[in-house]
């Protein structure tokens, strides 16, 4: 039997407003518990909501990027239900009237397909406390900071089929989003978080199987493996005789599995109807034209762009692109430099092996856009050759100095003296009886192949400083006057 | 001094004849005299409107006093009172102090009343009797054995019994209206979203508005000036500037047009209360008015519905008393659940606790549909009513309550006969109309209101229609009995 | 029409208010009677009326987004029935 994986993906967005949703207390992260709740997110008895203009301008951003239908006219409702971090019973978010509708989103898979993802809709709606769970005597701490900080929640169809396809939709997402500016994206703060979708069928089968539904992902790798995990779980789960049921799951990332969460199972009855605090959010066409005409260049538009004007891969188009940072740096080290290739090559190259190694983001890179196309300008003036450029980024990385300071103060330039290089060939051959006797005996197809050796010694002999085009035509010239 | 009106302690207070300070301990030495009886006021706040007091005297002799500087009032407790505990007559809030203002206590201080305390109520707003309020019962001052009508009990007691020349008060289906019929004094609830409802303890928030209780229309158009405002703080707040509605009081109504629905005057009105209402109706054609009848169809249909709508806004907005953050909690919580379970099963009175029920049952899956969906669609219907009404005619009068205030205990047994109640007032809440009741006589030795309700924003034709009657007649100047 | 004393169950958990058994019987007349005095609805013709949530056709009105609330903590801490170190305390919630 082949069984296929069936996933929709649930992904909250903390928009990055100055202030909440419905009031005017700060969303910045990090304050002392409960000195950002004010009576409106303490529900306190009396005070009413008034939303926040900039949520909606960013939401509508948001739909816009996605290729959406944006909602003219959304409406408020109430989820009623109890929870110590939700103050006033109820969150009030959209249902009927979304302020995002249907749209769909390109996401490119690693073995370079594409694939469209629809979206179900978007709506706004007001993130919840925090339950601390430190043991206060028995008791749970509440923090109400991130009560009415503005959410989206962008809710997908069950258009994906493996972990991989989930995880790239998010980190789709991740990239509209902080393209736009809308979110920080930070999923380590709980800027982004992703509820999981997942269910099995048979390969062929048109009907859906039942779902759980896996909470509260707040990682790119955890998504992949809980998602995996949970599909396996159903799998072996039916192939025993059993039956999936839909309920909420939890995973645990220590024990790579997912588990019933059966507080949450009291079957709810949300009671959802329009807020009668608020009124209808009306939006004309003109205000909906004006965001559209101020978006900025988007990822799969840029990666269009990229591949055009740099002439790069489609692969590589699409990794510069994912980060908006990563996209703007690369633009910065291909226009300084001119060589638009060899910038794609450094910055997805050493760049990434060395933020990746510090963990650090290409904002806080401790090599410069500059630095690194004015090194790429020496590789390119063959002052330096690729390996001891490897060299010159390492010390850069250090902080010391940029390109030329550094090929400098370590004698690191390239031999490109005609001279120097054929008394280093004319060395090597005279030490190299043996190696130059073979290469004379040998077949003339199989005689560039045996160059290789002269050239390490010589690369050897110059500390891997002489001009390697140079030496291969110097090195040729010279045996082949040998034969 | 406790005789004069809002109108008259103005002048008096400007004119020297006395001082803020003067009627303010006057009022506060006759609450504290009487108000055994009556149990109007659930919190006197003596000390804080002496101190009030003596800063208008100091303002008013200042020359640049503000409208109602140095006049004595009270609140609903209902309004959120900084520094003043706000209990909405539950013991959930038994001991809640705010640390904020209501929109409408600010308007009264920037005005310079003077606040003398919180007046009774039924439980959060609910009720039609005032009998629902954790603090005991209000007694009616024209008949201590008698109901004053609710919510707005306390407010509406308080001025009938002349403790206060003027109090604010809430109307949801008739909050205002009914307990001023049945007290006869003169109650105005204005057009939905005409007064900020910020810091005014929700109950069904569609429908909620505060409004003026007084003995004159002229008393009730100073207060609403002083009310009535727009507020940034309440998305359903109207932005309407605020505007003097004592400037049209003495407009002659030659002219007028009254609509009379037929549907006001059948099964169900006391007779006397019916006599009461025709004779008002005459007394306005004789000032020049012209009677049309109308017909509102679909006004039998205003309970079912508001019994539905109501109760469902109320379940959530009574969702956040959770003993969490404020209010009551109960003693030692086994858990999470048991803290909602008790703490709300202690601190709610039953009325409430019927109402939320009711609510979640109208909005639970499978019931959203018939309950809440069709409840909304009837109050279209009943919206378009008026709507059509209002093309023919300037406004509309009827009785305010079917019955003349009743014993007290009478219909605790039976919600559904206390609902009714409100027949007459309900629909103008559903609809958002301003809607007000003034003292046209007696029934059974009892006051009986007659109800005006006008079209949107109409309020200031409305208090001159009403303004109109009492210079004609002297209902209104009517004393309740009391026992000195 | 009185409405069974499981359905109140259910209702009373949604709206987590306890009620105790000795009551049950009562409340559940009562709701009875509300529901029938509101079930006239039902037989109303509302074929293509659109719900009205709201009595007037107004819309909403944005804040602009600027932080305007400062941080009144120790006030509103202290009408809570039990805190410790700037939190709200609860029974301990299990996820």
């Amino acid at each position: 039997m082949e069984w296929e994986v069936v996933i929709g993906l649930e992904v909250h967005v903390q928009l990055s407003t100055q202030s909440k949703i419905f009031s005017g207390a700060s969303t910045a992260f990090g304050a002392e518990p409960n000195t950002q709740a004010c009576a409106v997110d303490l529900a306190m008895p009396g005070t009413l909501p008034v939303p926040n203009e900039e949520a909606f301008r960013y939401a509508v951003m948001f739909g816009l990027a996605m290729n959406a239908e944006i909602g003219k006219r959304s409406v408020f409702e109430r989820k009623n239900y109890f929870y110590p971090d939700l103050p006033k019973g109820y969150q009030t978010t959209q249902l009927e009237k979304p302020i995002v509708g249907a749209g769909k989103v390109e996401i490119h898979l690693e073995d370079g397909s594409s694939k469209t993802v629809r979206l179900h809709h978007a709506h706004l709606e007001e993130d919840a406390g925090k339950s601390l769970h430190e043991d206060f005597h028995g008791m749970s701490g509440i923090d109400l900071n991130r009560a009415g900080t503005p959410l989206i929640e962008i809710v997908s169809e069950p258009d994906m089929r493996s972990a991989a396809e989930a995880v790239a939709y998010l980190k789709k997402i991740h990239s509209i989003v902080t393209y736009l500016g809308i979110s920080d994206g930070d999923m380590s703060q709980g800027s982004l978080r992703c509820d999981a979708n997942v269910s099995v069928r048979l390969k062929g089968e048109e009907e859906l199987g039942t779902r759980a539904e896996i909470k509260n992902l707040n990682s790119f790798r955890f998504i992949e493996k809980a998602i995996k995990v949970e599909a396996q779980r159903q799998i072996d789960l039916i192939e025993d005789g059993g039956k999936v049921v839909q309920e909420t799951r939890l995973y645990d990332s220590d024990k790579n599995e997912t588990r019933s969460m059966r507080s949450k199972e009291v079957a709810n009855d949300y009671r959802y109807f329009p807020c009668p605090d608020l009124l209808p959010v009306v939006l004309t066409d003109e205000y909906v034209d004006i965001i559209r005409g101020e978006l900025p260049e988007l990822p799969d538009a840029k990666c269009a762009r990229f591949e055009k004007d740099y002439g790069l891969s489609a692969y590589d188009a699409d990794q510069l692109t994912q980060e908006r940072a990563t996209a703007d740096y690369f633009e910065q080290v291909a226009a300084k430099s001119g060589e638009p290739k060899l910038a794609a090559n450094w910055v997805m190259g050493e760049l990434a092996a060395l933020l990746n190694r510090e963990e650090k983001s290409i904002a806080d890179s401790p090599v410069s856009a500059e630095h690194l196309a004015g090194l790429i300008a020496r590789i390119k003036d063959n002052t330096i050759s690729s390996k001891i450029a490897k060299q010159v980024f390492e010390v850069m990385a250090n902080g010391d100095g940029d390109a030329d300071a550094v090929i400098e103060a370590k004698g690191l330039k390239q031999v490109s003296d005609t001279g120097a290089i054929e008394k280093m060939v004319d060395d090597v051959i005279a030490a190299s009886g043996a190696q130059v006797e073979n290469y004379r005996n040998a077949a003339p197809d199989k005689r560039p192949k045996m160059m290789g050796y002269f050239v390490g010694q010589i690369m050897k002999a110059s500390k891997g400083q002489a001009n390697p085009q140079m030496i291969n035509k110097i090195l040729k010239d010279k045996l082949d006057a040998l034969l | 001094m406790h005789q004069l009106t809002i109108a008259e302690i103005i002048r008096g207070l400007r004119e020297k004849q006395f001082s803020s300070v003067e009627i303010t301990s006057h009022l506060l030495e006759r609450i504290q005299q009487l108000d055994g009886q009556y149990n109007s006021f659930i919190t006197v706040t003596g000390e804080q409107a002496l101190r009030e007091a003596a800063a208008a005297d100091a303002r008013l002799a200042e020359g640049n006093a503000p409208a109602m500087c140095g006049v004595p009032i009270a609140h609903k407790d209902i309004f959120c009172t900084n520094g003043v505990r706000t209990s909405c007559g539950s013991k959930m809030l038994d001991n809640f102090v705010p640390p904020y203002d209501a929109t409408v206590v600010d308007n009264f201080l920037q005005a310079g009343a003077v606040s003398l305390g919180k007046t009774n109520m039924d439980e959060f707003a609910m009720g039609s009797s005032n009998e629902s309020s954790y603090y005991g019962p209000v007694k009616n001052p024209w008949d201590l054995e008698r109901v004053p009508g609710g919510s707005s009990g306390g407010s509406a007691a308080a001025v009938a019994a002349q403790l206060v020349p003027g109090t604010t008060a809430s109307d949801t289906g008739g909050s205002i209206r009914q307990p001023a019929a049945l007290t006869g004094t003169t109650g105005l609830k204005p057009t939905y979203g005409r007064v900020s409802r910020w810091g005014m303890i929700a109950f069904a928030s569609s429908l909620d508005q505060g409004g003026p209780i007084a003995r004159t229309a002229e008393d009730a158009a100073l207060m609403l000036s002083v009310m009535a405002s727009s507020d940034k703080k309440d998305s359903t707040c109207l932005d309407r500037p605020t505007q003097d509605y004592t400037a049209n009081l003495k407009d002659s109504i030659q002219g007028l047009k009254i609509g009379v629905p037929k549907e006001y005057f059948g099964e169900g009105l006391d007779s006397e209360i019916g006599a009461r209402i025709q004779e008002a109706l005459r007394a306005y054609e004789k000032l020049g008015a012209e009677l049309v009848e109308i017909s509102l169809p679909h006004s039998k249909l205003a309970v079912p519905a508001y019994y539905v709508i109501a109760p469902a806004e109320a379940s959530a907005n009574l969702s956040r008393f959770d003993g969490v953050r404020y209010g009551y909690r109960c003693e030692n919580p086994a858990d999470l659940r048991d803290l909602y379970m008790r703490s709300r099963g202690e601190g709610f009175g039953e009325e409430v606790k019927r109402r939320i029920l009711v609510g979640s049952y109208a909005l639970s899956a499978g019931y959203y549909d018939a309950y809440y969906n069709k409840a909304q669609q009837v109050r279209r219907l009943i919206k378009q009513d008026f709507v059509d009404a209002f093309q023919k005619v300037d406004v509309i009068m009827g009785p305010t309550a079917p019955n003349p205030a009743f014993k007290l205990g009478e219909k605790n047994a039976d919600p559904v006969a206390m609902y009714l109640e409100d027949i007459y007032t309900i629909a103008t809440n559903l609809a958002g109309l301003p809607g007000m009741s003034l003292p046209c006589g007696f029934a059974h030795n009892l006051p009986v209101g007659l109800q005006i309700t006008g079209n949107y924003l109409d309020e200031a034709r409305m208090l001159n229609v009403a303004h109109q009657f009492q210079q004609a007649s002297d209902w209104h100047t009517k004393a309740a009995p009391v026992a000195e | 029409m009185a409405v069974d004393a499981q359905t109140v169950e259910k209702l009373a958990e949604l709206a987590r208010i306890a009620i105790s058994e000795e009551t049950i019987d009562e409340v559940s007349n009562r709701l009875g009677d509300v529901l029938q005095l509101v079930d006239q609805l039902q037989a109303v013709n509302t074929d293509g009326v659109e719900p009205m949530a709201h009595p007037l056709d107004a819309v909403q009105v944005l804040r602009k987004d600027e932080v305007t609330e400062p941080n009144r903590r120790d006030e509103f801490l202290a009408l809570a029935p039990q805190t410790e170190a700037g939190l709200y305390l609860v029974p301990k919630v299990i996820d």
